[in-house]
């Protein structure tokens, strides 16, 4: 099994902590004068998303985490996994919803997403930043308040929920931000 | 020809801070000169390495021989010592591997004498009148204070680092939010200097120099043990903004504990599946010899520069940090 040296230790680096994977968010050198080194770090568990902090004595060595992020499309939920694949090898792979987590609300088919592997086996999947969708419900729009004013959730094809302006009508493709869940502009056809 | 141009080809320094460390190595030797201080230069390459657990040295090959890098120009310096160079000092690059963050950088400049006839408080004495002559015009320090370890770890962490049990101190590292690594368990010292770099320096004053002395006796390093109760290495560190700065030492002379020492150091070292090191047997050859009662200290000068110039990581001292080196 590859492991890492804390010497290697930067941000990024994916490594095993209690049999589950990490990635190391900060890594900081200290020492005192004369005395032993340390590596204190900042890891987010892949799995859970929980961050905790560790301290390693430097020079200890800590087993990598076959974890690599790929590029893959959207093709289909079928209740119970979603299923995606590499456009180059149609190579497929199916993501329960714990892997899917919150990306499920953006998932729209064919879209293109990150999908971080562990083992071969999707452990999470990152929507793209944004994805266009559909307004399914949303109450009529206000004629002539276009400027300003206010906002009304309106339902995604995806089922997600976003706040919209007033003047956006159901039937109409929006822009979505969905790192922050919000709308970014109406999609003219 | 076909080569990657690379885009960090910068320094990582920028220039003014490289014409503040310029005038400080000239005020450096002018002020050694002063006080009729040798400056010496001792090789980088030797064929001993030093033992110390705790610091690892660098190796390469020269004439097919197996050298190491400098980790401290300490033991070359002390045969100069032993051969009656009186006081001396050096300006040079020393290399420690493995040691990189804010404070560190695998290769990086000390400034490193020695007084003969000078104790340890002595030693303190001489390093407040260096610094605020090389902070002259520059960043002012505030007024220096003196703690033994003891008073240190019983202000700012609220133990006794002599009576504490292993547990206590983890206990206290716990209080603190440090987690402690599994390795860690039983070894005391270890779990002192995670207190210390991880609690107590980053609550040490921001603008006045502290030093910090008598050691304790398992902490030596080349430091003389006084015979108290208990025992206390005559070891001090300077700290500067919750950096460490300098290290001294009332030094050892007597060659039978040093090459006990070692020889502790080794075990260690094989204990800790740290690869074995050539033992410097001239040094104890030196001190066998004889060497003057003197005290010595070694001194951080990019980490001066970086509290002087205000820079919050070494690299910005460097012209180039080893990522771009």
């Amino acid at each position: 099994m590859a492991s890492y040296s804390t010497n290697e230790f930067r941000s990024g680096l994916k490594i095993l902590i209690d049999n589950d994977p990490c990635v190391i968010v900060e890594n900081e050198f200290v020492k005192p004068g004369k005395g032993q080194a340390f590596n204190r770090v900042r890891i987010r568990n892949l799995k859970t998303g929980r961050v905790v902090d560790k301290t390693f004595k430097s020079g200890e060595s800590v087993e990598a985490a076959d974890v690599i992020d790929t590029e893959m499309q959207y093709l289909y939920a079928d209740g119970e996994f979603y299923h995606f694949m590499v456009p180059d090898t149609y190579e497929q792979h199916a993501a329960d919803a714990t892997a899917v987590g919150d990306a499920r609300q953006w998932l729209k088919e064919q879209d293109i997403c990150q999908i971080t592997l562990w083992n071969d086996a999707p452990l999470s999947v990152t929507p793209p930043n944004f994805v266009e969708l559909k307004i399914v419900e949303t109450d009529p729009g206000v004629r002539g308040d276009t400027a300003q004013g206010g906002v009304k959730p309106a339902k995604l094809e995806t089922g997600a929920v976003v706040r919209v302006p007033l003047f956006v009508e159901q039937g109409e493709v929006i822009r979505v931000d969905t790192r922050s869940g919000e709308y970014v502009s109406r999609v003219k056809d | 020809m076909n080569y990657e141009p690379e885009a960090d080809w910068r320094p990582s320094a920028n220039i003014e801070v490289l014409r503040l460390r310029a005038s400080l190595l000239g005020r450096l030797r002018d002020w050694f000169g002063d006080h009729e201080v040798m400056e010496v230069e001792t090789p980088v390459l030797s064929a001993a390495a030093v033992t110390d657990p705790n610091l690892q040295s660098m190796e390469t090959r020269a004439g097919g021989l197996r050298r190491y890098l400098q980790t401290s120009p300490e033991f070359f310096m002390k045969r100069l010592l032993a051969a009656g160079a009186g006081d001396i000092y050096q300006i040079c690059r020393v290399f420690r591997d493995g040691e990189q963050g804010r404070r560190h950088n695998p290769e990086f400049t000390m400034v490193e004498w020695y007084r003969l006839g000078l104790d340890m408080h002595g030693m303190m004495d001489e390093i407040e009148s260096l610094l605020s002559m090389l902070s002259v015009g520059l960043r002012q320090p505030g007024p220096a204070a003196r703690l033994s370890y003891r008073a240190l770890c019983r202000q700012y962490a609220d133990l006794d680092p002599f009576l504490a049990t292993g547990e206590a101190i983890r206990q206290r590292l716990d209080d603190a939010g440090v987690p402690v690594p599994e390795t860690l368990t039983t070894d005391r010292d270890g779990l002192l200097d995670l207190l210390l770099a991880s609690v107590i320096e980053p609550a040490l004053p921001a603008d006045s120099p502290l030093f910090v002395f008598d050691f304790p006796a398992s902490q030596a390093a080349l430091a003389r043990i006084r015979p108290d109760d208990p025992p206390v290495a005559e070891r001090f560190e300077l700290f500067l903004g919750g950096m460490e700065l300098a290290n001294g030492f009332f030094e050892l002379r007597d060659p039978v504990e040093q090459g006990e020492r070692f020889e502790r150091d080794l075990q260690r070292r094989r204990a800790e599946g740290l690869p074995a090191v050539p033992v410097d047997g001239r040094l104890l050859a030196a001190l066998e010899a004889g060497l003057p009662e003197c005290s010595g200290v070694a001194l951080g000068f990019d980490r001066l520069v970086m509290w002087l110039a205000g820079c919050d990581h070494i690299s910005r001292t460097l012209s180039f940090e080893a990522g771009r080196a």
